[in-house]
């Protein structure tokens, strides 16, 4: 029988790469389940999730309540701007009344680096982190991953290039983390203030130049320019940007292969990417949500079902 | 089988995830021999709908599940290799729900290990009947499975 080797989903890091084909695995078989007449499994019919979001999202948000749904799980949500933190309420105090009302696992998001890791150490929930600060988005790696495996038929031995706002990026980090477990080669591509300094000590290939990044990537992950968490100018202005980082139709044409075009959302069309590559058939922006809800369900299957 | 169900164009085979699955194909190949015309067959996984779930250490892994028509009004024929205590059949009936309502289930089994059910769960076509305690296992063994020959063993479980 095989498990997970983590008692909680924090970050990519903690996980082995058997973790990683195990989730996808098993989120293959859901992604099968999502697209039957009746949608539902009553896997985790005695279990109720609490989704804790003191960041705004939608996609995230929106998929895990319904990976949740499908899984038969009770659902509770929560957003930080209509609840008592804003009254002074600690994280840790606002997570154990939750867990009084006998919750059995809590996805939560925050703007603090390590706010789940800090959580795991204090309460017995499992924790699902869905993006802590500038720091992992596991979820969305997983999901990216499935998405390119399922394209593919493999992930190892793909060359991919994540594009855009590094510095600021969680899906960045989570994304190298999981592409290079599985095998991948990974490079970033991004203006120079917009990479990490130490990002070398990853093992990545760093490009400056948006053509050669290019014409080296079989995948090109796209990222969006992250202006709420831009506390000083990294770039003078967006036309800028999007004249040296943008791409768009004619530069894909010009290329002489075909490039798989992925971006975690939301879009910002004309900057990072122009419309006409967004809806273009390079794209599967649209995948990797479908793929979401069937990882996120794999994931949530996988940790609900290991007993202590 | 045969005179209950005609030639088989309202009826299906479902053969049960993982150890069914090589079984059901050979039932399919047989009954097209002798009918001459197609049988159709999906495949079931029924891990999501166990009721053993979180009682377990771990969870089981799944296996695909590939049905590609309804159920709806046809007659269902379930195939397994071993029938024990009756709960993945019970779960098989819970998840061939999402495929429609059929209009009649059948259970076929090649091993029936008598006396160890646990739901009341009783076989329409049985192979062998097995009286076994429960600390033996029954393994079967099948030439689909890259192995020489059909075997059908009784061990102790260690």
């Amino acid at each position: 029988m095989q498990h997970l080797s983590v008692k909680h989903l924090l970050g990519i890091k903690d996980l082995t790469r058997e973790d990683i084909n195990l989730i996808l695995d098993t989120a293959e078989n859901f992604k099968e389940v999502i697209n039957r007449p009746i949608k539902k499994v009553p896997s985790l019919r005695d279990i109720t999730i609490a989704n804790i979001f003191f960041e705004n999202s939608t996609r995230t948000r929106l998929s895990f309540e319904l990976a949740e749904k499908r899984l038969s799980a009770d659902v509770i949500n929560f957003s930080s701007s209509s609840s008592s933190v804003k009254k002074g309420e600690t994280l840790l105090d606002t997570v154990n009344n939750i867990l009084a009302m006998k919750v059995d696992m809590i996805v939560m998001r925050h703007s603090s680096v390590g706010s789940p890791h800090y959580l795991s150490k204090h309460i017995k929930a499992k924790i699902v982190n869905a993006g802590d600060g500038t720091h992992e988005h596991p979820t969305q790696a997983l999901l990216d991953a499935f998405t390119i495996k399922e394209k593919f038929g493999h992930v190892e031995g793909k060359k991919v290039c994540i594009f855009g706002d590094i510095l600021h990026s969680r899906v960045a980090l989570s994304n190298i983390f999981a592409l290079q477990k599985l095998g991948a080669e990974v490079m970033v591509c991004g203006p120079i203030t917009l990479l990490p300094k130490y990002i070398k000590d990853l093992n990545v290939k760093v490009e400056l130049d948006l053509r050669k990044a290019l014409e080296w990537c079989d995948v090109a992950n796209v990222l969006r320019i992250q202006l709420e968490r831009q506390t000083i100018k990294y770039f003078p202005s967006l036309r800028e940007y999007s004249l040296y980082y943008g791409i768009n139709k004619s530069l894909l044409d010009s290329l002489n292969k075909e490039i798989m075009i992925m971006h975690p959302g939301p879009i910002n069309r004309g900057v990072e990417l122009s419309s006409d590559v967004a809806d273009s058939h390079h794209s599967v922006i649209l995948n990797q949500v479908e793929n979401g809800v069937a990882v996120r369900m794999a994931v949530l299957y996988l940790l609900a079902g290991a007993t202590e | 089988m045969i005179e209950l169900h005609g030639d088989f164009s309202n009826s299906v085979i479902l053969g049960i995830q993982p150890r069914g699955v090589s079984f059901s194909e050979r039932i399919q190949r047989k009954l097209q021999d002798i009918l001459q015309k197609e049988v159709k067959i999906g495949y079931l996984d029924v891990t999501f709908f166990r009721d053993d779930f979180r009682r377990k250490d771990n969870p089981l892994k799944a296996n695909a599940t590939k049905v590609p028509f309804l159920i709806e009004d046809k007659n269902v024929i379930l195939v397994d290799d071993v029938l024990y205590t009756g709960r993945t059949i019970r779960a098989a009936m819970d998840a061939m729900t999402a495929f429609g309502r059929p209009r009649k289930v059948e259970l076929l089994v090649l091993v029936d290990r008598k006396y160890s059910r646990d739901l009341p769960i009783q076989p329409n076509y049985i192979g062998v009947e097995v009286d076994c305690l429960e600390s033996e296992k029954v393994l079967v063994e099948l030439k689909e499975e890259g192995l020489k020959d059909d075997n059908i063993w009784l061990i102790n479980k260690t």
